[in-house]
């Protein structure tokens, strides 16, 4: 397998974002024809936002399967074949074929996907039972009132100012 | 011959995990001997890959007879196999613990065996696509491992995790999507050919793709931003499974950013991107300091020592950023040694709460006269763990420094300097929570007579209700373990793993030019 033409795609879209000296009027060229990768960074930015803001814990969840399926789209568009066909071998003609690769990847990462869902929401049913509540404000009050959660200026926060920073480096 | 063993030791834990919950319908407490067969067979299986690795060379295993470059393949090379080995005898030895103190079981057996082939998969595993889904194996079944006490706390600490873990491996996909894009191949050892033949170490989509899957590896091994799941999670688990996963899991994570590093990525790409470098090297160092910073300020003991992991694997990070064949000599030493040292101090722990309800320093008082084996043991990890020689805690850290001043010394930069001067920081840190601990266990001066200790004793079941805010997350994890030993007694199996793992890792403290040797070949492939 050797280089797949949606690579040199990706290389355009990422040579325009870094800023190289293409003209700035191709950004608008870069939203027309490379959309599936705008959207891809779009959903990806929405769904960790819903993970770090939403205080629902279901919320959450949703937000964590909006993230992953961003990247499905990445792998799904980098497979696209201007003009190919489904790759199953007697889908009839030649011509070029649409990579198959990524599509067996994104399917084991639905697999995957799928079973973080359903550990994530027994888990949260399982909150629900205990506490009776989803949201997280809540919930850390009555952790911290049950003394399960450190009191004080311990480390709340963290979290989500933690996973805020790690987009820098 | 021997490579058929690779893709057996991933298969037959996995298959085997079906065991005890489909025989657990029929017979009771299948799910224990299941576990142990498999894990003795898993322990076999690893020594007889380190023995043809470390004399025979590297081998590996295509699947299903395709070659590597389509097909996925499975590596054993003198790191992996190192980890292979690590990862065999730590389950082994948990296993010893959850019989002694719980949870027993059949469905956290099955989780314990898809936990264990997990992780031997990550480590034998040669494809980054591969990886992901080893890495995911791992971290399902470590998530509902966490919540395996069935109190609220621990869910919640484990829903954490789950969210926090899952953008981390998400993240490391999005990583080698990127990679995937730029060279249109996942086999490892074809992707370090294929970025320089087709795309260039300064390429922006090769280091887009490093940048994710360092950030989503620091999210797993839990470096210092983002390590806020990792105290609640150890904290909130059961003892066993805290044992388990310390010792493991992270290491994992931390396994699989010195592969793609080194093998993938390779020193090449490293020394092309001085910024990505010196990121590396901020947060490892930062990790270094804030992790033992924070552990300081606990009291809860198994709180303490996850804020400890936190230090040290910013140790391994900052092996890695370093870049240099010493370093990461230190590295992997003190991946394996950390590893040794967590489990037993874990597994300490979790003897001294069965037997006493210890959980906080304060609880530790002069229980060495009760207790002389465990307590001594967790003296001798905990310096072991400051790096007092001889001990593989200061064999790992000595070679990091090492490392860190002599590439400062190659390339006239204050990095490396700072480095060890903030690797010596972390020490001071360490040996004051440590000093601590063993100021209880030894020279607290509480008189625990015997007439005291059956008041203590009496006043055990229900006296540790006496302080709520500190008890209540006792009485869930106690509820949960299900104790079968008497209070005031260390049961004896777990007790003779315990000093066996602080033997081991006083004697590994003398084998540093045997790690010199064994992990020469793979050192000298990749700083080649």
């Amino acid at each position: 397998m050797t280089a797949l033409p949606a690579g040199s795609a990706a290389h355009a879209a990422f040579d325009v974002l870094a800023g190289s000296p293409v003209a700035a009027g191709t950004a608008l060229d870069v939203l027309g024809t490379r959309h599936a990768y705008v959207t891809f960074a779009l959903l990806l930015c929405i769904g960790l936002y819903m993970m770090i803001a939403n205080p629902n814990l279901v919320k959450k969840v949703i937000g964590l399967n909006l993230f992953q399926t961003a990247i499905f789209l990445l792998f799904i568009a980098s497979a696209y074949v201007e003009g190919g066909a489904i790759p199953i071998v007697y889908s009839g003609g030649e011509g070029p074929y649409v990579s198959p690769l990524p599509h067996v990847i994104v399917l084991t990462a639905i697999v995957v996907g799928v079973s973080l869902t359903a550990v994530a929401l027994a888990l949260c049913i399982r909150i629900y039972d205990e506490y009776g509540t989803l949201r997280v404000d809540t919930l850390r009050e009555l952790l911290r009132e049950e003394g399960s959660l450190p009191a004080g200026p311990g480390l709340p926060g963290g979290e989500s100012s933690g996973e805020g920073g790690d987009g820098d480096d | 011959m021997t490579d058929v063993l690779l893709p057996l030791s991933i298969a037959v834990p996995i298959v085997a995990a079906t065991l005890p919950l489909a025989l657990g319908l029929r017979y009771e407490d299948v799910g224990w001997p299941v576990a142990a067969v498999t894990t003795l067979g898993l322990v076999g299986s690893a020594a007889a890959v380190a023995l043809e690795v470390y004399t025979a060379g590297p081998f590996d295993h295509e699947l299903g007879g395709y070659a590597p470059p389509i097909g996925i393949e499975l590596v054993a090379d003198e790191l992996s196999a190192a980890v292979f080995l690590l990862v065999t005898l730590v389950s082994a030895a948990t296993l010893v613990l959850s019989r002694a103190i719980g949870p027993r079981g059949n469905a956290f057996h099955s989780a314990y065996l898809l936990l264990t082939g997990g992780l031997v998969g990550v480590s034998l595993t040669g494809d980054l696509f591969n990886l992901f889904v080893f890495l995911e194996i791992v971290g399902l079944t470590t998530y509902a491992l966490i919540a395996a006490d069935r109190s609220g706390a621990s869910a919640y600490a484990s829903l954490k995790y789950l969210v926090v873990g899952t953008v981390g491996a998400s993240l490391y996909l999005v990583g080698v999507g990127y990679v995937f894009l730029a060279t249109g191949t996942l086999n490892m050892a074809d992707v370090s050919v294929q970025i320089v033949e087709q795309a260039g170490y300064t390429d922006p989509l090769i280091r887009a793709g490093y940048a994710f899957i360092v950030v989503g590896f620091a999210l797993k091994i839990a470096l210092f931003p983002v390590h806020s799941w990792q105290p609640d999670a150890y904290q909130r688990a059961p003892d066993s499974v805290t044992t388990l996963v310390a010792a493991l899991v992270s290491t994992a994570s931390a396994y699989a950013l010195i592969r793609v590093t080194y093998s993938v990525f390779t020193v090449d790409f490293l020394a092309a991107n001085d910024a990505i470098t010196t990121g590396v090297l901020l947060v490892a160092g930062v990790s270094i300091l804030a992790g033992s910073g924070l552990a300081v300020m606990q009291s809860d003991l198994k709180r303490m020592f996850a804020y400890s992991s936190v230090a040290q694997f910013g140790m391994v990070a900052a092996a890695v950023g370093i870049a240099d064949e010493t370093a990461l000599l230190g590295g992997v030493v003190h991946l394996v040694g950390h590893g040794l040292m967590k489990f037993g101090l874990f597994c300490g722990l979790a003897l001294l709460a069965a037997g006493y309800g210890a959980r906080r320093v304060e609880d530790l008082a002069s229980l060495a006269r009760d207790a002389p084996f465990a307590s001594g043991a967790l003296a001798v990890l905990g310096l072991s763990l400051v790096g007092i020689p001889p001990s593989v805690g200061f064999l790992g850290k000595w070679y990091v420094s090492l490392g860190a001043v002599r590439s400062a010394g190659a390339t006239g930069g204050v990095v490396g300097i700072a480095l060890a001067a903030v690797i010596l920081a972390s020490t001071l840190f360490t040996l004051a929570y440590v000093a601590r601990v063993i100021e209880q266990l030894y020279f607290a001066g509480v008189d625990r007579g015997d007439a005291e200790r059956g008041v203590a004793d009496h006043g055990d079941a229900g006296g540790h209700a006496d302080g709520p805010a500190r008890d209540a997350g006792d009485a869930v994890a106690d509820g949960g373990s299900g104790d079968a030993t008497a209070p005031g007694t260390v049961p004896t199996a777990p007790l003779v793993v315990l000093v066996a793992a602080a033997l081991v890792v006083v004697g590994l403290g003398f084998a540093g030019a045997g790690f010199e040797s064994l992990l020469d070949p793979y050192l000298s492939e990749v700083f080649a």
